[in-house]
């Protein structure tokens, strides 16, 4: 059961606007996955259906409001209801919920059927991704049996389109919720449990989710980018993940970014941050081994260029206050030399 | 049905009796059920507009992204002041405070029972909302969510004494809710005019009787999360620790286990006050009045069974969640008939098309939405894609500002004649509902949409490139289309009450007896009690006997009757009026207050607390004399 359908409208929308157009895509009406696809087309039976009892039920109090005759507070109340009972009007008000209640059994059967459908997504050949959310980023420990072949990455999941994704939920401090809603529902991410979501893209393209548990002061500044490539591309992006960050060039082109090497090493960033074949192993803040290739910065916050990558650096408690990252003053050229470094960190 | 008088000496000692007592120590000592209840009425509809302003703020911070108005710290507290004020300063208490109105002069009783618990509770209630309000302009506004989720709200995650501010502001109100619901369901067990059988009993009067059961059974759940939550951050307890074999998601259960009947006890008055107001302005009785009453009585029992649907995100086994969708669906299924059985009424019936009409058909439409987005909530699938976005936020304002507050105003212009013995001005009314039923839709439709586009809620802002913008700024300008209305309802309330046209007792020409007396009541309520021959005793012809006498009208007396048939059982003194309620609910207040800086504020604080109890039920001397002086002898009746 494979879906081809790359662009799956839903609520008969156009299909004309994007894949891979510069915003990234965070809808739960386009389905851009096998999972999202199940739910939204729950979504269209459960929304026809009800459109519909909202329509008669609006419509038969209009009528009943047309129809019935004014009276005013003098009007001597209508009492023939308690000698004589009103059969006819109880049998339609019985057959109305009786109506309604067939109305529900459907809804719950649809439900029960798209619970099922969801449960049987195809897992072989699945990419194994334990997220692992922090208070205000996404962790990525990229699974494998063979334990040199992991690596861990920071708010951006690279994902192949067409192969299924088991991620494991964990959460360090407290209650995160991932959703990535062209792709799939949410899950929450509860700290003491582990709990995993299944689901698969089918079309290339960049897919952004944001924490949906409010998890405290910067809730609303923590974003995921989901990127699905074909698996070849995938391939290739995980294996450069795997190798560790490249050292800076040799000779005189090299001698800024050595110097922001050692300035990284020096200075507090290492006390928090990894760069894989280097010194800094801690991890209290995102992975950093290859920042570079990240399109973001701040959990989706800011786009990942010179200029704001320094900002940040300086001053990250006024573009996202109470973030868990203190201030760094630093001389300009000594910044310029990080970011000289950072830069090659491909 | 006229009601039969007492003679003018008579009457006015009956007034003395029941009067609260003038002056400012009068003030404080007041116990009335109808002072008690104007002044709980009046200070839950202060926090419903502190907690309006609150919501403008919200809006005017995400009226466009990127938004500045307030920074990420103040929209935390800001939405969670919003919630919190909304759910526990006004929605439920607010329902209780008409109740403890209305109950007893819909039923014929002269006061509601414990009517000095009745005044405490007021008292507990106000001075929790007071601390609550006190904190936030102190900077100390509570900033965990209202559903405070732990380990956010554990001491690691806030330190600061926001989230204890936030607990003890539940133990406050949850206390005067619990005090409420056993002062409703006793007077309305056992405090009946003679002849007014269970059957007999008007639709709202069922309505607070299964609301009440349910404060008295989920109430004590929250009330456990909120303390446990304290002592975790007070005392250590690590209950809700994961990494001390605590359980985070033992607060979601205990929160919802309340948390879901909560909203039923916020909607389940209004189906009275509908059931009231379709009846007066269709000139009929409500059709299927024994399906009625099931239909309350059923949603009451299943709203216990649904609140996992709040927590369908989680990682709790499927089978389960199906049951939940299958009981979050079932619910709907006497709300329907509730909803067909009025339509009925309206069908048949001949219209008088006036205000408190308008925002019951209201109800109609934003409470048929609110419901109709719930059946998809209820589905476990959908629901992963809507939970905890502003789909949401749409859904839960459809229902409770469509299920409660509209019939609510409704219900205030329907009953405001009685309260203050003038009519609401009706165009004044009419613009109100227009301003009110528009800014609202406008409000929070585009909200529906904002959620399926995948805007999460409680999110302080949002980036431009979502293009979000436009159904935000949309709805920041449907809230303020509703603070105009609410604006225009305060100014119609103001002038009416001084210069609104006399309404007499029945200005609506309805059935329940309440209507039978002058506006305002006299503070006994009725001169005489009534024998309650009807389900609709102003509008069906009088039987005889048609009312009780000889019951004392210089002191608080009061008859007991039988809980199904209301069948005379026997006489009964009720308090008169006293400082102690509200002594003792200051005392209660430092010993609340104290408990959020130091577990030895429970013992210390214990003290005054009991001395003011102690001097509450202290028994006063010439009264004692007075009550044992009025008795007779069975031998001297038989002579």
């Amino acid at each position: 059961m494979r879906v081809h359908a790359a662009f799956i409208p839903i609520l008969g929308m156009a299909a004309a606007t994007e894949t891979s157009s510069a915003a990234p895509l965070q809808d739960a009406l386009h389905a851009y996955g096998i999972q999202a696809w199940h739910i939204g087309r729950l979504w269209n039976f459960t929304l026809g259906l009800c459109a519909l009892v909202f329509t008669a039920i609006v419509a038969v109090t209009l009528v009943a409001l047309w129809r019935a005759p004014r009276s005013d507070a003098r009007t001597p109340p209508d009492l023939s209801s308690l000698e004589r009972p009103e059969r006819r009007i109880h049998r339609t008000v019985a057959w109305a919920a009786g109506i309604a209640t067939l109305g529900l059994l459907a809804l719950l059967a649809a439900d029960v059927f798209t619970s099922r459908a969801l449960g049987r997504l195809p897992l072989q050949d699945a990419v194994n991704i334990e997220l692992i959310g922090h208070q205000w980023w996404w962790e990525a420990r990229y699974l494998d049996p063979d334990s040199s072949r992991q690596f861990v990455t920071a708010n951006e999941l690279h994902i192949p389109v067409g192969r299924p994704v088991i991620v494991t939920l964990r959460s360090d401090d407290v209650i995160h919720t991932l959703w990535v809603p062209n792709l799939h529902g949410k899950r929450d991410m509860i700290p003491g449990r582990t709990a995993t979501l299944q689901f698969r893209a089918d079309q290339p393209g960049t897919y952004r989710g944001q924490c949906a548990e409010f998890c405290g002061l910067e809730h609303a500044m923590m974003a995921l980018l989901v990127e699905a490539e074909p698996n070849a591309q995938y391939e290739a992006w995980a294996a450069r993940q795997r190798q560790p960050a490249p050292a800076p060039a040799a000779g005189p082109a090299g001698d800024a970014a050595r110097r922001g090497h050692d300035l990284f090493l020096a200075k507090s960033c290492a006390r928090c941050h990894t760069i894989n074949g280097t010194g800094a192993t801690a991890a209290l803040g995102p992975d950093l081994t290859h920042l570079a290739g990240r399109k973001t910065i701040g959990a989706g916050m800011l786009p990942n260029d010179g200029s704001h990558l320094a900002s940040w650096i300086l001053d990250p408690q006024t573009l996202k206050p109470g973030v868990y990252m203190p201030v760094n003053p630093m001389r300009p050229d000594e910044l310029h030399d990080l970011l000289a470094y950072l830069e090659t960190l491909k | 049905m006229t009601a039969p008088h007492l003679s003018p000496e008579d009457a006015a000692q009956l007034e003395q009796t029941w009067r609260d007592p003038p002056g400012i120590h009068g003030w404080f000592s007041a116990i009335n059920h109808k002072t008690i209840s104007l002044r709980f009425m009046i200070t839950t509809f202060v926090f419903f507009v502190l907690g309006g302003l609150l919501a403008l703020a919200i809006r005017l911070q995400l009226a466009g992204p990127d938004g500045k108005v307030v920074g990420a710290d103040m929209y935390n507290q800001l939405f969670t002041m919003h919630g919190s004020t909304m759910m526990f300063l006004f929605a439920v208490p607010v329902m209780q405070a008409v109740a403890t109105y209305l109950v007893p002069l819909m039923i014929g009783a002269r006061s509601v029972a414990f009517p000095r618990m009745n005044a405490f509770a007021y008292w507990i209630f106000t001075l929790g909302g007071m601390m609550l309000f006190l904190a936030f302009f102190l900077n100390l506004g509570p900033d965990a969510g209202w559903f405070a989720y732990v380990p956010l709200s554990s001491l690691q995650y806030s330190p600061t004494k926001r989230v204890d501010i936030w607990a003890q502001m539940i133990t406050f109100t949850e206390m005067a809710g619990l005090m409420e619901a056993i002062v409703l369901i006793t007077t309305i067990l056992k405090m009946r005019a003679p002849g007014m059988t269970l059957n007999r009993m008007p639709l709202f009067v069922w309505a607070i009787l299964a609301t009440s059961f349910m404060v008295l059974f989920s109430m004590p759940a929250v009330m456990l999360a909120s303390t446990a939550l304290i002592t975790d951050r007070l005392v250590n307890t690590q209950l809700f620790n994961p990494l001390k074999g605590g359980d985070a998601l033992l607060w979601q259960h205990l929160f919802w286990f309340f948390g879901h009947p909560e909203v039923y006890m916020i909607f389940i008055p209004p189906l009275g006050f509908i059931s009231s107001i379709v009846a007066t302005f269709s000139r009929r009785p409500i059709v299927g009045y024994p399906a009625m009453v099931l239909a309350v009585v059923a949603t009451a029992f299943l709203a216990f069974g649904l609140w996992v649907h709040h927590m369908f995100a989680t990682n709790l086994p499927e089978l389960g969640k199906t049951f939940f969708t299958a009981a979050s669906l079932m619910i709907a299924i006497p709300t329907a008939l509730q909803i067909f059985c009025w339509i009925a009424t309206l069908w048949t019936g001949r219209i008088n098309l006036r205000t408190p009409l308008l925002f019951v058909l209201a109800f109609f439409v934003i409470l048929l939405a609110g419901g109709l987005t719930g059946l998809m909530l209820a589905s476990v699938s959908l629901d992963t894609q809507l939970h905890d976005s502003h789909f949401v936020v749409a859904h839960l304002h459809y229902v409770l500002m469509g299920g409660a507050v509209f019939p609510l105003f409704g219900a205030f212009y329907y009953w405001f004649p009685k309260f203050s013995g003038r009519m609401l001005n009706e165009s004044l009314g009419r613009w109100n509902f227009w301003l009110f039923f528009i800014g609202f839709n406008l409000a929070f439709f585009p909200l529906h949409v904002l959620g399926l586009q995948g805007m999460p809620r409680r999110v302080y802002t949002y980036p431009a490139s979502m293009e979000w913008g436009t159904l935000n700024f949309l709805s920041t300008v449907g809230a303020f289309m509703i603070a105009v209305s609410i604006l225009l309802f305060i100014i119609n309330v103001l002038r009416s009450r001084r210069h609104g046209e006399p309404a007499g007792n029945d200005p609506w020409g309805a059935g329940t007896l309440e209507w039978s007396m002058p506006s305002p009541p006299p503070a006994g309520n009725f001169e005489m009690v009534p024998v309650v021959h009807a389900r609709d005793p102003l509008w069906e012809p009088a039987r005889l006997p048609s009312h009780v006498s000889g019951l004392a009208n210089d002191y608080r007396e009061i008859l007991v009757t039988s809980v199904a048939d209301a069948k005379l059982d026997h006489r009964l003194w009720l308090p008169s009026s006293s400082l102690a309620p509200f002594a003792t609910a200051l005392a209660t207040t430092v010993l609340f207050v104290g408990s959020i800086f130091t577990p030895w504020a429970v013992v210390w604080a214990a003290v005054p607390v009991a001395i003011g109890a102690t001097w509450w039920f202290w028994p006063k001397k010439d009264i004692v004399e007075q009550r044992t002086g009025s008795e007779v002898s069975p031998y001297e009746v038989q002579q």
